[in-house]
């Protein structure tokens, strides 16, 4: 998208609007009712004890969060850089988020006991499986894409039937189907091959879906140029008509990479010690079921987040070899 | 004039009862053409009368349903071995350039002899600025083909077919996608090929360029080759009605 030149006048710089906003946003205090909360014994001075404040507390507490709140807005817009926005934004929704969390009453002694192992077992295990995982789903993409677009009656009957039974069960499916399945053909198969093989054949299945998308998006002068100079269809393909998809291909591909990261958690039933099983088990002996699960949770957003700047540095360096 | 064997008699492309079908609709009926070593060809004629559809039959872009198509020796149907092989010894050029965008000009260049013909690389590329210098825009060699006007584009295709040492180059509107302005530069190029004795077939509304170059002149309607003459001949004494109302609205601008 580009930017227009021009910016149309800001709603948040239109008094009325403003004092509407106001309006509404004490409206939905006053009913969420904040007396009683830390919001309210942090202004029991002004506001009186919450307990017996009533609707005098209720009304202050509330009003104090409607001016708190438009006052941060309107200084957020009135912030000279986009940059600076986006920075401050991010810090106090990650400042809501915590204090949401702190609001738990967490044991972080806990935590900090069990991090370290949820580092070194739980991330290792989710990333190489993932990795694994996502690279044979390429290989798989880049065959089932060919053969989807082939003029072969065969290999696309293989082709359109693979994606549609994979893209059609639950990965969850998969994974116990695979896990308990192999053995009944008589392949005993461990826990971590089984989720990797799951894994890679249903992101395989909608990574196909992709390839043909970015492949087909390839003008048909493409082929014909490379056909009259004389190419065979394997030199067509790898030279001229995959480097042109391929920075088609990389963001939905990243968008699913960082998805499969979230996914493999499913492995977890079937016994794979990854993020997700340790989060289950490690706080289970003595009920610190949230602790686990919270930090599993910023594990795993903290890795999406690093993959999501990965993803962003590589779609910047394709777009400046294609321009 | 010509430097290749201008004695050969054998047609390098002959083509025979050739008719091809899209579905149910006609789009060539009964072709007969056969084109020399040497010789300059011009195909003009209404839109849709199969012009396109018969030279792209000719490097078998398209199929042809009946009949038969030589090139070079080699008959080209479904099941042949070596289409590369005929392909690589056929230039195009296209209407809209069709070069690789993700490719220097210089790659451009160099990929066919490189991964075709497996010149090594640094022939290649001696090659191809040979070529590059032959249609003037050697300085262009390490750009990227969106950097380039639309008429150095085109000049960069037919040097990208000329680097595969053709026996044949097959022009498919070149000039049309062009402004007024560059269309000259690119005629220039083929005019100068023209003269250096390639064997041409060039689809073109240009009747400048038919007059200066072409041996022969073919007019297509409805997917048949409705009169086939010398520049003199077609331009001054045409043989049939539809020739001379065609010519009266390409001559009038
Ligand atoms: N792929 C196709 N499928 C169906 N019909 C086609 C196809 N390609 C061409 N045709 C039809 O065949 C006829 C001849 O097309 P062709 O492109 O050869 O004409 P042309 O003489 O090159 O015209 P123009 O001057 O517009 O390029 C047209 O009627 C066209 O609609
Ligand atoms: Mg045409």
């Amino acid at each position: 998208m580009i930017q227009d030149t021009v910016t149309e006048e800001l709603l948040l710089r239109k008094p009325r609007f403003v004092l509407l906003l106001f309006l509404i946003a004490g409206i939905v205090f006053f009913i969420l009712d904040p007396s009683q909360t830390a919001v309210g014994h942090f202004l029991a001075p002004v506001a009186g004890n919450p307990e017996e404040s009533g609707f005098y507390g209720r009304f202050v507490t509330s009003f104090t969060l409607a001016v708190l709140f438009i006052v941060n807005l309107v200084a957020i817009s009135l912030l000279p850089r986009f940059r600076w926005q986006v920075i401050v934004v991010w810090l106090e929704l990650l400042l809501l988020f915590l204090a949401f969390f702190y609001s738990f009453d967490l044991s972080f002694k806990f935590i900090q006991s069990k991090i370290w192992f949820m580092v070194t077992q739980g991330i290792f295990t989710t990333l190489y499986v993932s990795a694994i995982s996502i690279m044979i789903a390429f290989v798989i993409a880049i065959f089932g894409s060919v053969a989807k677009l082939s003029s072969n009656g065969f290999a696309f009957a293989i082709a359109s039937f693979y994606t549609s039974f994979f893209r059609g069960l639950p990965l969850l499916m998969q994974v116990y189907l695979i896990y308990l399945g192999f053995p009944q053909l008589g392949f005993v198969i461990g826990a971590v091959p089984a989720g990797i093989i799951a894994l890679s054949l249903c992101y395989g299945a909608y990574m196909t879906e992709i390839f043909r998308a970015g492949i087909m998006s390839i003008d048909d002068g493409q082929w014909e140029g490379s056909r009259a100079l004389g190419f065979k269809f394997g030199l067509t393909m790898r030279k001229i008509i995959l480097p042109q998809s391929i920075p088609l291909i990389i963001p939905p591909t990243g968008n699913q990479f960082i998805a499969m990261l979230k996914d493999s958690s499913l492995v977890s039933v079937i016994g794979v010690w990854e993020l997700m099983f340790l989060a289950r088990t490690l706080g289970n002996k003595t009920f610190n079921h949230l602790e686990m699960l919270i930090t599993a949770a910023m594990l795993y957003w903290m890795m999406s987040m690093v993959l999501e700047f990965i993803q962003a540095r590589i779609e910047r360096k394709f777009r400046k070899v294609q321009r | 004039m010509t430097d290749k064997e201008p004695h050969s008699e054998l047609p390098i492309i002959s083509i025979t009862g050739v008719s091809k079908f899209f579905g149910d609709f006609q789009a060539l009926a009964d072709i007969d053409l056969a084109v020399n070593i040497g010789e300059r060809i011009v195909i003009c004629g209404p839109s849709g009368s199969g012009k396109s559809t018969l030279i792209r039959c000719i490097n078998r872009l398209e199929a042809h349903q009946a009949g038969t198509i030589h090139v070079n020796g080699v008959e080209l149907h479904q099941h042949m071995k070596d289409i590369d092989k005929v392909r690589s010894e056929v230039g195009m050029v296209f209407q809209q350039f069709n070069l690789f965008p993700h490719m220097t000009i210089l790659e451009n260049c160099t990929a066919g002899p490189m991964w075709v013909n497996k010149v090594p690389e640094a022939q290649a590329r001696d090659i191809a600025m040979q070529y590059l210098e032959r249609v003037n825009i050697p300085e262009q060699a390490d750009k990227y083909p969106t950097q380039l006007s639309g008429g150095q584009q085109q000049r960069v295709a037919i040097a990208r077919a000329l680097c595969m040492n053709p026996k044949v180059m097959l022009f498919d509107e070149p000039t049309s996608a062009l402004d007024p302005e560059m269309v000259a530069e690119v005629l220039d190029t083929m005019i100068d090929l023209a003269q250096s004795g390639m064997t041409m077939i060039c689809v073109t509304h240009e009747m400048g360029f038919a007059k200066q170059v072409a041996d022969r002149v073919i007019f297509m309607d409805e997917g048949r080759i409705v009169e086939s003459a010398e520049p003199t001949q077609f331009f001054e004494n045409p043989k049939t009605d539809r020739t001379r109302k065609f010519l009266s609205q390409v001559l009038v601008h």
